[in-house]
C-alpha cells in the first residue's frame, strides 16, 4: 500500500474519501465556532441571522462585545500573566534540567529521569489536588505553629502559576535536551581554548545554539499555560484566568461573545503555531 | 582536585534546582495527598488512621461504578482513536511525498493548538439540539424536529476522541515514516498481500508509536474534566468529576485524596501493563 505498489481504483478512491473525511472531522468544530462569532443572534446556534461585528465591538448588554467586557479582558490579564511567569520559570529550570541530564553523570541519573517525566502521567486535575493539598497543609502549619498568614499558599494565581510549572517544566526541558544532545561539543571546546571562560563559552556558543528549542520550548509553554484547564480549576481563586471565565459562562449559556473570543484564541495559537513550526524547520 | 571540587559545585547547583521541583510539587504532594486519604477527622485538626476512605469508595456503587465507567469509557476511547488515525497516519507517512505531505501533517497538527474549550465549544454548537447537525438533518427532511445528540455517551466519545487526536497521530507517523518502503515493496514481492504485509512488516514496526500514542492518550482521556462535563452533561459521570466535587463543593478532601490516589493507580497500573505486554521501555516511549 504504497504508491509504487499498485492498487485497484476503489481501493485508492475509498481511501481518499476516508482522508477528506477525516480532515472535515477535523476543521468542523473549528469552522462552526469561527463562524458562528459573526451571527446577528443572542445564541451560538442557528438559524442565521445575518452577519454582524457586534460580538467584537458592542457597546453594552446584550450584546456586548468582547472589545468592551470588562470581565473577559481581565480575565485575558491573568492569563496573560499566569503564562508569562510559568514561560520563563519552566525555561529556566528547563536549561538545568537540560544541562544536567546531557553533560553530567552522577549516580542514580536513570531514575531521577523518570521522576522528572512523571508529571507527563499524572492527570492533570490530581497533580492541582495534590498541590492545593499540600501547599494548604503548609499553611496550616505554618498559621498554627508561627502564626504566619501564607496567603500565597491559597488558591490564587500565584499557585496556579506553581500548577502550571510543575508539569510544563518536564515538556520544556524535554525540548531542550533534545536540542543539546544534536550540539558537537567541540564547539565550546574551541572556545575555551580561545581563552573564553566555562560561563562565557556557554553563553556565546552553546545558548545561541539553544535558541530555537529555547523559542520553541517558549511558545509551547505559553499556549500549554494559557489554554490549560484541568491543573487550573483545582487551584484557581478568584481571580479567574480565560479558560475558567469561558467555561463559567459556558455553563450559565453561552452567547456568541465566547465565539468571538474562541476565534481569537484560534487567530493567535495559529500564528504561534506557525513561528513555532518555521524556527524548527530552520534549525535543521 | 581543582577541577573535580568545580565539577561537584557545578553538578549541585544544576541538580538543586531539579530536586527542589520534583520534591516540592511532585513527590511530596503525592505522598501527602496518600497521607491524608489514610486518614479520618474526629474533630477539627485531630485525625486518626483509617481506612475509611476507601471503604466508602467500595461501599457506595455509584462511586465505583463511574470508577469502571471512566476506566472502560477510556479504554474504548483509545481504541477508537488507534483505528480512526492509523489509516490517516499511514496516508500522511507513504502516500505523500515531500512537501504536500508536511504540509498535511502541520493541517493536521494545527487544530490542537487551539485551546481544548474551543475545540469542545465546537462540538456543543454542532450537537445542540438547536445546532448545525439538528438543523441540517431537519433540512434533509430526515428528522420531523429538532434531535438533541449532546447529553449521552455518544457525544462524550466524540470530543474525547477528537481531542485525543493528535497525541496518536504524531508518534504513528514519525514511526511510520522510519519504515523503509523497499521493506513493503519485498513483502508484495514475496507473495504478501495487503493484509499480510500490513500484519507482518508495518504494524509491527510500528509498535512503539502504537504504544507511546494510545499510553498518552489513555492518560489525557482518563484524567479529562472538560469533555465530559461539557458535551456530557450532569449524568456524564466521570471520575474527575467525582474528585472536584469531593474537593471543592463537598469540602471533603479525605474522601477526595482517596479517590484522586485510586485514580493515579488505575492510570499507573494500565500504562505499566501496556508496557509489559508490548515490551516497551516507559523512558523510551516518553521521549
Amino acid at each position: 500500500m504504497i504508491p509504487s505498489i499498485p492498487q485497484s481504483r476503489r481501493f485508492r478512491i475509498t481511501y481518499n474519501a476516508y482522508v477528506v473525511l477525516f480532515f472535515l472531522y477535523l476543521a468542523a468544530p473549528l469552522v462552526v465556532v469561527g463562524t458562528f462569532a459573526f451571527n446577528d443572534s443572542l445564541f451560538p446556534s442557528l438559524p442565521w441571522n445575518g452577519g454582524t461585528l457586534d460580538w467584537f465591538l458592542g457597546e453594552q448588554g446584550p450584546k456586548l462585545g468582547l472589545f468592551h467586557d470588562e470581565e473577559l479582558l481581565e480575565s485575558v490579564g491573568i492569563s496573560l500573566v499566569v503564562a508569562t511567569f510559568t514561560t520563563v520559570l519552566a525555561l529556566a529550570l528547563a536549561c538545568c534540567n537540560a544541562f544536567l541530564f546531557e553533560r553530567e553523570s552522577f549516580p542514580g541519573k536513570n531514575l531521577l529521569y523518570i521522576l522528572m517525566l512523571m508529571p507527563l502521567v499524572i492527570p492533570g486535575v490530581i497533580l492541582g489536588v495534590s498541590i492545593l493539598v499540600f501547599s494548604s497543609s503548609i499553611a496550616n502549619w505554618f498559621e498554627l505553629q508561627l502564626g504566619w498568614d501564607l496567603e500565597f499558599l491559597l488558591p490564587g494565581t500565584t499557585l496556579v502559576i506553581i500548577g502550571q510549572f510543575a508539569f510544563i517544566s518536564t515538556i520544556c526541558t524535554l525540548i531542550v535536551s533534545a536540542r543539546l544532545r544534536k550540539f558537537d561539543q567541540s564547539l565550546e571546546e574551541a572556545a575555551l581554548n580561545l581563552g573564553a571562560s566555562k560561563l562565557e563559552a556557554i553563553y556565546t556558543v552553546t545558548l545561541p545554539y539553544l535558541k530555537p528549542a529555547l523559542i520553541g520550548a517558549g511558545i509551547v509553554s505559553f499556549l500549554m499555560s494559557f489554554e490549560n484547564f484541568n491543573t487550573t480549576l483545582m487551584l484557581v481563586g478568584s481571580d479567574a484566568p480565560l479558560t475558567i471565565a469561558m467555561f463559567d459562562r459556558l455553563r450559565e449559556g453561552a452567547t456568541p461573545v465566547l465565539n468571538a473570543v474562541s476565534l481569537m484564541l484560534m487567530l493567535v495559537s495559529s500564528v504561534l503555531a506557525i513561528i513555532s513550526l518555521i524556527v524548527q524547520g530552520s534549525k535543521r | 582536585m581543582r577541577t573535580s571540587g568545580g565539577f561537584r559545585l557545578g553538578l549541585m547547583l544544576l541538580l538543586s534546582p531539579m530536586l527542589l521541583w520534583l520534591l516540592l510539587l511532585i513527590i511530596l504532594p503525592h505522598i501527602n495527598m496518600g497521607i491524608i486519604s489514610l486518614s479520618e477527622r474526629v474533630s477539627s485538626n485531630n485525625y486518626v488512621f483509617s481506612l475509611n476512605n476507601y471503604e466508602e469508595f467500595f461501599a457506595e456503587s455509584l462511586y465505583w461504578n463511574t470508577f469502571l465507567r471512566t476506566a472502560l469509557m477510556s479504554i474504548l476511547a483509545t481504541i477508537l482513536t488507534l483505528l480512526i488515525a492509523f489509516p490517516v497516519s499511514y496516508y500522511i507517512a507513504k502516500m505523500l511525498k515531500g512537501r504536500s505531505k508536511g504540509l498535511v501533517f502541520a493541517l493536521c497538527l494545527i487544530p490542537f493548538w487551539v485551546s481544548e474549550l474551543v475545540r469542545t465549544y465546537g462540538w456543543m454548537i454542532l450537537l445542540r439540539e438547536s445546532g448545525v447537525f439538528s438543523n441540517f438533518l431537519q433540512w434533509l427532511g430526515l428528522a420531523d424536529g429538532p434531535v438533541e445528540f449532546l447529553y449521552n455517551d455518544i457525544a462524550i466519545m466524540v470530543g474525547l476522541v477528537y481531542t485525543s487526536m493528535l497525541f496518536m497521530v504524531v508518534p504513528l507517523v514519525t514511526t511510520l515514516d522510519s519504515l523503509d518502503n523497499s521493506y513493503i515493496e519485498a513483502g508484495y514481492d514475496l507473495g504478501g498481500n495487503g493484509f499480510t504485509v500490513m500484519r507482518e512488516i508495518v504494524i509491527p514496526h510500528a509498535t512503539p508509536g502504537i504504544v507511546s500514542g494510545c499510553i498518552v492518550v489513555f492518560m489525557l482521556t482518563l484524567g479529562n474534566y472538560l469533555t465530559p462535563a461539557l458535551l456530557g452533561g450532569k449524568d456524564s459521570l466521570w471520575f474527575t468529576e467525582q474528585i472536584f466535587t469531593q474537593f471543592i463543593t463537598r469540602f471533603n478532601w479525605e474522601q477526595g485524596s482517596a479517590f484522586g490516589i485510586l485514580l493515579l493507580v488505575l492510570s499507573s497500573l494500565i500504562v505499566w501493563l501496556g508496557l509489559k505486554v508490548t515490551r516497551q521501555s516507559f523512558t523510551r516511549v516518553m521521549s
